[in-house]
């Protein structure tokens, strides 16, 4: 087990399994979320109290799920570094940090347009957007202190304690926000309980979720291979990868 | 624990021979407070109303502006790195820079600020709770900007970066300063919001000095 994961955090070895890995990731994917948006845009019925304007949560709830979990990533990875020092751990925070603030900024975007037509607005200071916007600041704010910072190595250090310190302080936002001020509906999808979801509603969510998570791998991936590249530029074996394509 | 006074009381002599800048958060905070009328409207209701919140991120801006200044001439004069050399326990004695910051920016904020509710018409029984929960919350302003201070110290052009790093981070103090102010003016309990604002500050007094410490490890190396 050990060796398996000190193998994997060789460059040499993930550069391969990146490799091989990207393809899978990315088509699979671009399957899954054909066929997600295909049972969420045409196959479900529509919502008898939303009607066809809850279709937005196929990109909505998913977006918001993973702009949680990437910070999850990033802020795992960092204890990863910071514990053991693994280059790789560092590179793979870093390259997640766009894509978590996309997905953030994503579930902000299609949140406010779904605000519109039920809300009656684009934009309301509940809870959840403001937590959720928050987290976008405090994403841009992980990555302005990453591409402040000149030397990688101190970069690679203060990125990681910050998403440390940001994680304690993320769940004490989120609580002080939901007992301040809520409008938006609770979570109807549960793992524990009985989900207050139809079936044909819930199907096509999951799916597009792991299409999602699917997407975040592939992306990752190729951000980490390219980063890897550049930080590993001076040492043999990029040296042969690059001459030999 | 000589270590921890020590270090306080020559920081609080520093800012005593400095006594120019000490005026220099509180009287940021005395005008952005009083820019509020002129801009909004010198009604009393109107701004009884907005009172507690405009005096609250006013106090937060003014410690804010102020933060940078906890390790700035440290850092310049090489103070600093003999901090982090010393074999002392380097939470112990960022808590002492922390207490140092706080008793000579965060305290003036607290004596000022009936001055404030004087000016923007906050109800008088609401002075009391606007004076704690501002002594329960600028320590925790103090701590948590003291770690984007600590992580942003390197940077020639750290400012900006610093507002960014921090504000999010100084949400939730806002939140539960300003709601239990108004909380009081509308004549409800507000035990709850302090009792939570108590558990942050006890929370951020334990762990931000070993953030602060790591901080400073990573950026003065």
């Amino acid at each position: 087990m050990w060796t398996w994961l000190h193998k994997l955090g060789s460059p040499k070895i993930f550069y391969n399994l990146a490799n091989r890995l990207i393809p899978w990731f990315g088509w699979g994917a671009l399957l899954l979320m054909l066929y997600g948006l295909y049972g969420g845009l045409v196959q479900a019925p529509a919502d008898y109290q939303q009607g066809d304007s809850f279709r937005i949560m196929y990109i909505h709830v998913p977006a918001a799920w993973m702009s949680l979990f990437i910070y999850m990533v990033i802020a795992f990875c960092s204890a990863v570094y910071l514990i053991w020092k693994i280059t790789l751990a560092d590179i793979i925070a870093r390259a997640s940090a766009p894509i978590g603030a996309s997905f953030t900024f994503l579930a902000l975007v299609t949140g406010s347009l779904w605000g519109k037509p039920m809300w009656g607005t684009y934009w309301i200071w509940d809870a959840r957007l403001t937590s959720e916007l928050l987290l976008l600041f405090i994403y841009l704010g992980y990555m302005g202190l990453g591409s402040a910072i000149e030397d990688r190595r101190v970069a690679a250090r203060a990125c990681a304690l910050l998403a440390i310190v940001c994680v304690v302080i993320i769940p004490i936002i989120h609580y002080s926000v939901t007992w301040w001020n809520t409008l938006h509906q609770g979570s109807s999808v549960s793992v524990m309980n009985q989900s207050s979801i139809d079936k044909s509603m819930l199907v096509p969510l999951l799916v597009m979720a792991f299409a999602f998570k699917f997407y975040y791998v592939a992306v990752v991936l190729v951000r980490a291979r390219t980063d890897l590249l550049f930080q590993e530029r001076k040492t043999n074996w990029v040296r042969k990868v690059l001459v030999n394509g | 624990m000589n270590a921890f006074f020590a270090l306080l009381k020559r920081d609080l002599l520093l800012a005593y021979r400095n006594r120019g800048e000490l005026a220099n958060p509180m009287l940021f905070f005395v005008i952005v407070v009083s820019l509020f009328p002129l801009a909004v409207s010198p009604e009393s209701d109107r701004l009884s109303g907005m009172a507690a919140g405009v005096i609250w991120v006013a106090a937060l801006l003014a410690t804010l502006l102020s933060i940078e200044r906890i390790f700035r001439s440290d850092f310049d004069d090489g103070t600093l790195e003999q901090i982090l050399l010393s074999p002392r326990p380097l939470p112990l004695l960022m808590l002492a820079k922390v207490t140092a910051h706080w008793l000579v920016t965060g305290l003036p904020l607290i004596i000022v600020s009936p001055l404030l509710a004087l000016l923007m018409h906050l109800p008088a029984e609401a002075l009391g709770t606007l004076m704690l929960t501002l002594l329960l919350g600028t320590p925790v302003l103090s701590l948590v900007g003291a770690i984007g201070v600590a992580l942003t110290i390197g940077l020639r052009r750290g400012g900006m970066l610093l507002t960014l790093l921090v504000l999010p981070l100084y949400t939730p103090v806002l939140i539960f300063g300003a709601n239990a102010v108004q909380a009081v003016t509308l004549g409800l309990e507000v035990a709850g919001q302090l009792y939570l604002m108590a558990a942050i500050l006890v929370f951020a007094l334990t762990l931000a000095p070993l953030a602060i410490g790591a901080a400073l490890r990573v950026s003065v190396s």
